[in-house]
């Protein structure tokens, strides 16, 4: 069983990385990635969303879809979910942890239209992982998010001032780093 | 918007507000599923149904919807539609099914159809608003079309599952693989800005195509992004106030931009200066 989280944990982090061979959370990943700061900052804030709703739809399908036999509906009722819950973490950090709200508060919102918090729970529904499994491949996954995004960010600061052509400028050059971090990720298959 | 056509609503989404091209939304199946150039039509089509339906449906909702709880409506019509279409390709076209996968319920998420939800078909008769869906649909496969062809290309040699290239160009399987979505992306956007430049060079307005988005506009969300709103031709005069939207925005930011939740455009330029706000942030 542990054996089996560890292989969950290390290829859905590193192997077949979210944004990098999945694509999924790519506006996030392209968007928010200026600063390694606020790369960071929205990595921790989509940690803590795709871990929470990947509990809470793995619940939702197990106890209620299933025995009601209506799966599908998957699609409607975990967009559904996970919007809610958004809101009502972002609810519950305001009044109760405010600190943790001001780190992460910002990123929230952005954060119920990221594919990749409705495409873990879908995953894990496809794949047939237990709750606790789905957990922790949430979690991986969104490890592996703020390991990309934090990446890029580093080398966009980097960038920033190179000598660039100029219709390279803006989108086209991070677009070609996220492509050259694709393929470095492709180096992490022979882990497994 | 008086002149406004069906013709008009669709060479709009072919050509002038082409989702993928001139608006840089929708980008996760954009990339995903363009391995081959009929992977790109199937889900360019797929969502083009569904963004003529909910386009059709939220129009004929539009008065009844109240605002403040008009996105999660559109959000549970755009499900419903992407639930029926993953049922129906599941049942007709398994093969397409198979190809695209994880994607098709995800066209939820994709920004295109919530955008067009809101920018056009929540204020438009029911008419346009279906053919604003379906000229945007068109301009989303066609994109795709592309980006899947041009991927199948280089990566099998082949186009449309017909071999092109001759038999001794051995296949740069990148290209089908993560790396070459990625690559084939930035040179598009790249040609792109080329024109764009040379064209303000002549001194053509071409203000209309933004530069690949260097200005951050790419958060896959409805609230966030004055540029795309300004490209969608959302007018200042349409803002709610008490919209629980613009409330987050204003939360946002507020402490570097003394602003009231009416001062929409101050709002706007805020949030579009992205700087401002990852300062405050940092702060």
């Amino acid at each position: 069983m542990i054996k089996e989280l560890l292989i969950i944990l290390i290829s859905s982090s590193l192997v077949s990385n979210v944004v990098l061979s999945q694509f999924l959370g790519l506006c996030p990943f392209l968007g928010v990635s200026k600063k390694t700061g606020t790369a960071l900052g929205m990595g921790g804030a989509v940690i803590f969303v795709i871990t929470l709703s990947s509990a809470v739809a793995g619940a939702v399908y197990k106890f209620i879809l299933v025995p009601l036999d209506i799966t599908y509906l998957q699609t409607i009722v975990f967009i559904l979910v996970i919007a809610a819950l958004v809101q009502f973490v972002e609810m519950f950090l305001k009044k109760f942890i405010p600190a943790l709200y001001q780190a992460l508060g910002v990123y929230l919102p952005l954060i119920t239209t990221n594919c990749a918090v409705l495409g873990i729970a879908l995953t894990n529904v496809q794949k047939d992982y237990d709750i606790l499994t789905g957990i922790v491949n949430g979690f991986a996954t969104a490890v592996g998010f703020t390991i990309a995004i934090t990446i890029l960010a580093g080398i966009r600061e980097k960038i920033e001032f190179n000598d660039i052509p100029k219709p390279f400028k803006g989108m086209p050059i991070v677009l070609l780093t996220a492509g050259l971090m694709a393929i470095a990720f492709c180096g992490f298959s022979g882990l497994l | 918007m008086r002149t406004d056509s069906i013709g008009n609503r669709l060479l709009n989404g072919l050509f002038k507000e082409n989702p993928t091209f001139v608006l840089l939304l929708g980008m996760c199946p954009t990339l995903a599923v363009t391995t081959s150039a009929i992977n790109g039509l199937g889900m360019g089509l797929t969502t083009m149904v569904v963004l003529a339906m909910s386009n059709l449906f939220i129009s004929l909702l539009r008065n009844i919807i109240p605002d403040r709880v008009r996105i999660p409506a559109f959000i549970v019509i755009i499900a419903s539609f992407v639930t029926i279409v993953e049922l129906l390709l599941k049942a007709y076209i398994p093969f397409l099914y198979d190809a695209l996968g994880i994607y098709i319920p995800l066209i939820v998420v994709n920004c295109i159809i919530l955008g067009r939800a809101e920018a056009y078909a929540s204020k438009n008769p029911v008419i346009l608003s279906l053919f604003d869906g379906i000229g945007m649909g068109l301009g989303f496969s066609l994109a795709l079309t592309i980006i899947g062809a041009v991927r199948e290309l280089f990566g099998a040699g082949e186009c449309f599952g017909m071999r092109i290239m001759p038999e001794s160009y051995v296949p740069c399987s990148i290209f089908i693989l993560a790396p070459g979505a990625f690559f084939v992306l930035a040179i598009l956007t790249a040609i792109q800005n080329k024109i764009k430049i040379e064209g303000e060079a002549k001194g053509k307005d071409m203000s209309k195509i933004q530069s690949g988005c260097g200005v951050d506009c790419m958060n896959c969300n409805v609230e966030g992004c004055s540029d795309r709103k300004a490209a969608y031709g959302e007018k200042e005069s349409d803002k709610k106030e008490e919209d629980l939207e613009v409330l987050e925005l204003n939360e946002m930011v507020s402490d570097t931009v003394p602003i009231t939740a009416e001062d929409i455009t101050a709002i706007n330029d805020a949030v579009n200066n992205e700087e401002v706000k990852e300062d405050t942030q940092n702060d």
